[in-house]
């Protein structure tokens, strides 16, 4: 279930709230299901990219990121349910226009300049981008000229970042951006990212790296096996995955837990709470004040990697 | 949304032709600057070409010149050459890096890409068919007219296309690091059992009788008769082996692609 609505489902919205919610999403997968031979590699699953945003897609090898991506790039079909990009199929060459990617790929076409490799991929758009634009965004003045295979890693991914942008798209994949990048290239890259969210491009991004989803993300949608676990702001998932569980028995009821400072998240079954908060401490304080019965009490508190796999595990 | 409607309308046909002439002009110039590609592919057939052909610069076999033959049959090997490594390892490399499937992603009309390699094959065939006959006239002694040339032209043409079938074949087949070797496995034998290297009449006979079951012979066939110098087969009979040949490996190519996309 979505934390967002956990913790958000008693509040209103507010009369002043910026009108995102009616917008047609840029690309959508609604149910989608896809099987590879025996096995399930997306079951049932549904998300939305709304315009401007940058989505975070986590989760551990084989969750599905990469079926999830190549879905809404049309690289392939899905078994049941359907995949939406600007309102048509992402398989039709319009379509494709609107849309660039950076992917997880082992070589380029080695041969072939910098430059070159550029020229090509914008003849493929209708309205590219100038290539000292392009040049200047990915930061690969003073290189252009080299062959592909005369490059660093660092800048065989900043090729590749431009090959996604070059067609000035107004949707971008990108699939593992700073894998074998150093901390400096990366740091650069989320700024190019950032700026492209900022000119209202939306951008899906899959990574390990809960760092780099904090520093980037919008919105950070969880899956595993398949499915989607957990959706929310950065803030909601740390929050989540960071904050303590106060496990006990209490006569206190799940609206006041709910309205008390701090918490994050409450479940009670069987007479039995969870309550989920980053201060935990003076959530506990106020529930021990209000309930003297309290018993059989326990706190756990999982380190964010723990969270996260834990989250990703079951 | 009306905006992007305009601003996002269908290709225009010159912007679809600038596709394919930039996707051609880079798939040769990467193949070019490919020294191992550029200079295994022409000089092999040119090198063999120059200790066999010009050899032979004053063989006769009845009226058959034998300098003239061997460039027949050399066009025909540097030709399936060029068809065979260009599209069979070419592709099974992009396949492998994920490059295609980046390409895919992208607004590029599949037929783009294929149309580059085609064109590709081609034009190398041409380059190779050129600087034998210069060499074939310049030293070995051929005469060649300039209908025979053109009729040697065209026929690269439809072989590289021909053979491009069974490169993509291979490529969509093999794994990528395998390609080389299992294209070397199939193109040398074949290409010696097929007279390309050494006229059939110089081979024992039972050698002889193989070659009929090869694509590679009738090629060379369809280009010997240029001179006449072809058998008593009949060039229908050549014709239909080499445009049958063709169209297994494609209707066989889209089977194993449509399998692969199946299960990718």
């Amino acid at each position: 279930m979505p934390l967002a609505a956990i913790a958000y489902e008693t509040e209103r919205p507010q009369a002043n709230t910026p009108h995102f919610a009616p917008k047609q999403p840029v690309a959508s997968l609604s149910k989608v299901t896809r099987r590879y031979g025996g096995t399930v590699a997306l079951d049932g699953l549904s998300l939305a990219l709304h315009p401007g945003e940058v989505v975070a897609l986590l989760g551990p090898n084989g969750a599905g990121k990469s079926t999830a991506v190549k879905l809404l790039l049309g690289l392939i079909a899905p078994t049941s349910g359907t995949a939406r990009v600007f309102g048509s199929d992402p398989r039709e060459a319009t379509t494709r226009t609107r849309v660039g990617a950076m992917l997880q790929v082992a070589r380029i076409t080695e041969a072939i300049r910098v430059r070159e490799h550029i020229d090509l991929f914008s003849s493929y758009y209708p309205n590219p981008l100038p290539l000292a634009e392009v040049l200047r965004v990915a930061q690969l003045e003073g290189i252009e000229d080299r062959q592909f295979g005369q490059l660093s890693g660092g800048q065989k991914q900043r090729v590749l970042f431009a090959l996604a942008l070059c067609g000035n798209p107004d949707l971008i994949f990108l699939d593992e951006p700073t894998v074998g990048m150093d901390i400096e290239a990366r740091r650069a890259l989320w700024q190019h990212i950032r700026s492209l969210s900022a000119q209202g491009k939306t951008i899906l991004l899959t990574t390990h790296y809960l760092e780099e989803a904090d520093a980037l993300a919008s919105r950070i949608i969880v899956i595993n096996k398949g499915r989607v676990i957990s959706e929310g702001t950065p803030a909601e998932i740390k929050r989540s995955s960071g904050g303590r569980t106060i496990r006990c028995k209490t006569t206190l009821s799940k609206e006041f837990l709910q309205a008390l400072p701090g918490v994050t998240n409450v479940g009670i079954r069987d007479g039995i709470a969870n309550v989920t908060s980053p201060e935990a401490e003076s959530v506990l304080r106020e529930m021990l004040r209000s309930d003297s019965t309290l018993s059989g009490l326990e706190v756990a508190s999982p380190a964010l990697e723990d969270a996260f796999l834990a989250l990703t595990k079951n | 949304m009306s905006t992007a409607a305009i601003t996002h309308a269908a290709p225009t046909s010159a912007h679809t032709s600038r596709i394919f002439r930039k996707e051609t002009k880079y798939e040769f110039l990467k193949l070019i600057r490919t020294r191992s590609f550029s200079l295994a592919t022409i000089g092999f057939p040119v090198m063999f070409y120059v200790l066999f052909g010009i050899a032979n610069r004053n063989t006769y076999e009845g009226n058959v010149h034998i300098a003239k033959y061997m460039l027949g049959g050399y066009a025909c090997f540097g030709l399936i050459g060029a068809a065979l490594f260009g599209i069979g390892v070419g592709l099974s490399s992009d396949i492998a890096a994920g490059w295609l499937e980046l390409k895919r992603a992208s607004p590029m009309p599949v037929s783009a890409y294929l149309f580059a390699k085609c064109a590709s094959a081609i034009a190398f065939g041409l380059i190779i068919v050129t600087i034998l006959t210069i060499i074939g006239t310049s030293f070995g002694g051929v005469h060649l007219s300039a209908s025979e040339l053109i009729r040697m032209y065209g026929m690269t043409a439809v072989g590289s296309v021909c053979f491009a079938s069974m490169g993509l074949f291979i490529a969509l087949l093999v794994p990528a690091n395998a390609a080389p070797g299992i294209i070397n496995l199939i193109y040398l034998p074949m290409s010696f059992l097929s007279g390309l290297w050494v006229p059939l009449r110089f081979m024992p006979h039972w050698l002889q009788h193989i070659a009929p079951a090869l694509p590679t012979y009738h090629l060379a066939q369809l280009m010997l008769s240029i001179f006449h110098y072809n058998d008593s087969i009949s060039l229908v009979t050549h014709w239909n082996a080499l445009i049958g040949f063709a169209l297994v490996m494609l209707g066989l190519s889209w089977l194993v692609f449509h399998r692969k996309e199946q299960n990718a």
